[in-house]
């Protein structure tokens, strides 16, 4: 079977858009959850950074913008984790059946 | 042949150690330090663990798929501590904590920029990254563009990030060696050119990751050990950890909030662009993602070099911060006995001299040893992504036009890599002593504005032609380039102007944004023949990106 007939068929199979769509709105979708908190928060560093004054607690010294940045870290790789494992399940699962139906 | 060879060149290696050692000028300048016995027999046991690993490396590198990625074998663990070892440099130790030291909160700021890049890589890149590329990342923008003029250019593109970063790295190991060893400062250069032209040169990837892994797994040991000896001195308590901190520092209360670091908007913006869309713009990173034998693999890979690259972020944070009361209070750390007064060996040292005084000598030269092996992991990495743009992309598809033998190609490759590594010595000991961190600004700005455009492009927009990639790289590269040298890093601090023509350290808000307008402008208005054949080979293209099929193998041979 030729390769250009392989394509054409995965072209055609319904799976095959509904792949492309599910993981390229899930993955567009991260990439928001992940850069408008961090350009929000560069952009108050630089305009607002009074409001990072406030203390995490009565009579301490640690103020909220340490573990917002923090936050910001762990928080974009618990994202990643979360792509990865719809990624390599969920999606891998489709692709798979497409791959395999395309070589019938 | 090729045993003895390393064999040859290790004995070399310990000849030039110890002539540095024994040599002249142990006490002369004011910077050096007293030799570190102690570091320097770490170092040692490290180079030869990994020269064993090399020679093992050689035996197992017998095509070009082996040399330039391994032949696909590596797993997404160990490709995901790789990539965090040839991130991590021994300048995000030093420099991360040393901003946290003098700035307090800056310094996290600026660790969240580094870092912010690794989740968009995966989501947006990675994988069709690996189902597209096979050996570079010139391998994917020319994949339906012209493979002369776009590889050519995507080549030169690779290699210019490849001489700015070689350069800030081995003018680093110069004074850092200089400085934790008391080695002198060409012999560091030299020690670290050789020791990663025997890497490359007869271990190529293989040798390479393991020498990343390896290191990756010291630095956050290292780090993690010397976090919890500091955590210790503050009863474990990181609230009493930033209290006294707060104590200490001169600035006090104003170090746990945003300072001048990011006070203007515009330069906060391009910095952020450039880290964050550079990142994925380095070769030598890019490469990393061919080592693994599909897509599932390559996912995994960037979960856990994030995991690994924000942890240690983290961790070098606490380190900055507690070594404000550890060291800033200490005299026998500054020059003369005062206190605030000049840091010993430099304001890079805070990390170092924190190592010394909660864990003593043997755990300073177990640091000190750390930061070499990682200056050696990272240059390895370098010359590597150079070595394959020169021999895979110019002499194998450009010259050759894909007809070179794989033999011929392996010999091509080692002869880049051992000329890559004499170029970096001569450059190293040429910058002695200049100001090189405009070259990171450089090498980040070309990154983001020449190599990321056409990448992100080519996988994404049906309409990317070869006149739009070449053109909107040449305005990313001219721009970029152009903007540095007119910055104040360059302008001001290097050339002695008085006021800079550029006010940004970094360029990326307009010479990224010039590069992605240009490749477009000049994309919809290429109305050739071969513009519509681009066109149409995208659809082959984007179900391969989106498939895996036909993506090259995990191995070749």
């Amino acid at each position: 079977m030729s390769q250009s007939s392989v394509q054409a068929k995965i072209r055609s199979n319904p799976k095959f858009a509904e792949l492309v769509a599910k993981r390229t709105r899930f993955a567009i979708v991260l990439s928001f959850v992940v850069l408008v908190p961090y350009y929000t928060f560069m952009f108050l560093v630089s305009m607002h950074p009074q409001i990072f004054a406030a203390k995490l607690s009565e009579g301490g010294v640690l103020t909220i913008g340490w573990p917002i940045a923090a936050l910001l870290v762990i928080g974009g790789w618990l994202l990643t984790g979360v792509y990865v494992s719809r990624a390599n399940g969920e999606f891998d699962r489709l692709n798979q059946e497409i791959l395999k139906e395309a070589h019938k | 042949m090729k045993r003895s060879a390393i064999a040859l060149l290790a004995g070399s290696l310990l000849a030039v150690s110890f002539a540095a050692i024994a040599g002249p000028g142990g006490i002369e300048g004011v910077e050096k330090q007293p030799v570190n016995f102690s570091a320097i027999a770490m170092f040692m046991i490290f180079v030869i663990a990994t020269l064993g690993i090399t020679k093992w490396a050689a035996a197992q590198t017998k095509s070009t798929a082996d040399f330039y990625t391994a032949g696909g074998g590596i797993t997404g663990f160990q490709n995901g501590l790789a990539i965090a070892g040839d991130y991590m440099s021994a300048a995000t130790l030093l420099g991360l904590t040393s901003m946290v030291y003098f700035k307090g909160f800056d310094g996290f700021i600026y660790a969240v920029c580094f870092f912010i890049g690794w989740p968009i890589i995966l989501f947006l890149i990675a994988e069709r990254l690996r189902n597209l590329g096979k050996f570079t990342f010139a391998d994917i923008a020319s994949y339906r563009l012209d493979q002369n003029r776009i590889r050519t250019f995507a080549a030169v593109g690779s290699l210019t990030v490849v001489c700015f970063y070689l350069i800030v790295q081995m003018v680093g190991a110069g004074q850092l060696i200089q400085l934790l060893f008391g080695l002198e400062y060409n012999y560091a250069v030299v020690v670290v050119g050789v020791l990663m032209m025997v890497y490359v040169t007869f271990g190529g990837m293989t040798a390479t990751t393991w020498v990343q892994i390896i290191k990756a797994c010291l630095l956050l040991g290292g780090g993690i050990t010397l976090m919890l000896l500091t955590l210790s001195k503050f009863g474990w308590s990181v609230d009493t950890l930033f209290a006294k901190a707060v104590e200490s520092h001169k600035a006090g209360e104003k170090i746990m909030v945003p300072g001048s670091l990011m006070a203007d908007p515009i330069s906060a913006f391009s910095l952020s662009l450039g880290l964050v869309f550079g990142t994925a713009g380095l070769p030598h990173i890019m490469m990393r993602f061919f080592t693994v034998p599909n897509a599932k693999e390559a996912r995994k890979s960037v979960f856990y070099a994030t995991g690994f690259i924000g942890l240690f972020f983290l961790v070098t944070i606490i380190l900055g911060a507690g070594a404000i009361t550890i060291v800033g209070t200490n005299p026998s750390f500054f020059e003369g006995g005062q206190v605030g007064g000049k840091l010993i060996g430099g304001g890079n040292m805070p990390v170092m001299h924190l190592a010394k005084a909660v864990g003593g000598d043997i755990f300073l030269g177990f640091l000190s040893a750390v930061a070499f092996a990682t200056i050696l992991a990272v240059v390895s990495g370098l010359a590597l992504a150079g070595a394959s743009a020169i021999s895979h992309d110019l002499y194998a598809r450009v010259i050759k036009k894909g007809q070179a033998s794989s033999s011929d190609e392996l010999r091509v490759t080692r002869f880049a890599s051992v000329g890559l590594g004499i170029t970096a010595i001569a450059l190293g000991i040429a910058f002695k002593d200049q100001n090189v961190l405009f070259l990171v600004a450089l090498a980040f700005g070309v990154a983001s504005s020449v190599n990321f455009p056409v990448l992100i492009l080519s996988m994404y927009w049906k309409g990317l032609t070869t006149r739009g990639a070449l053109w909107g790289g040449i305005a990313g590269l001219v721009s970029s380039v152009g903007l540095v040298v007119l910055s104040p890093a360059v302008w001001v601090k290097v050339l002695g102007n008085a006021k800079p023509i550029f006010p940004y350290d970094h360029p990326a808000i307009i010479s990224m944004t010039l590069a992605f307008f240009v490749t477009w402008l000049m994309s919809v208005t290429d109305k050739s023949a071969r513009a519509a054949k681009e066109a149409e080979a995208y659809e082959e293209q984007y179900i391969r990106a989106q498939t895996g099929l036909g993506a090259a193998g995990a191995h070749d041979h």
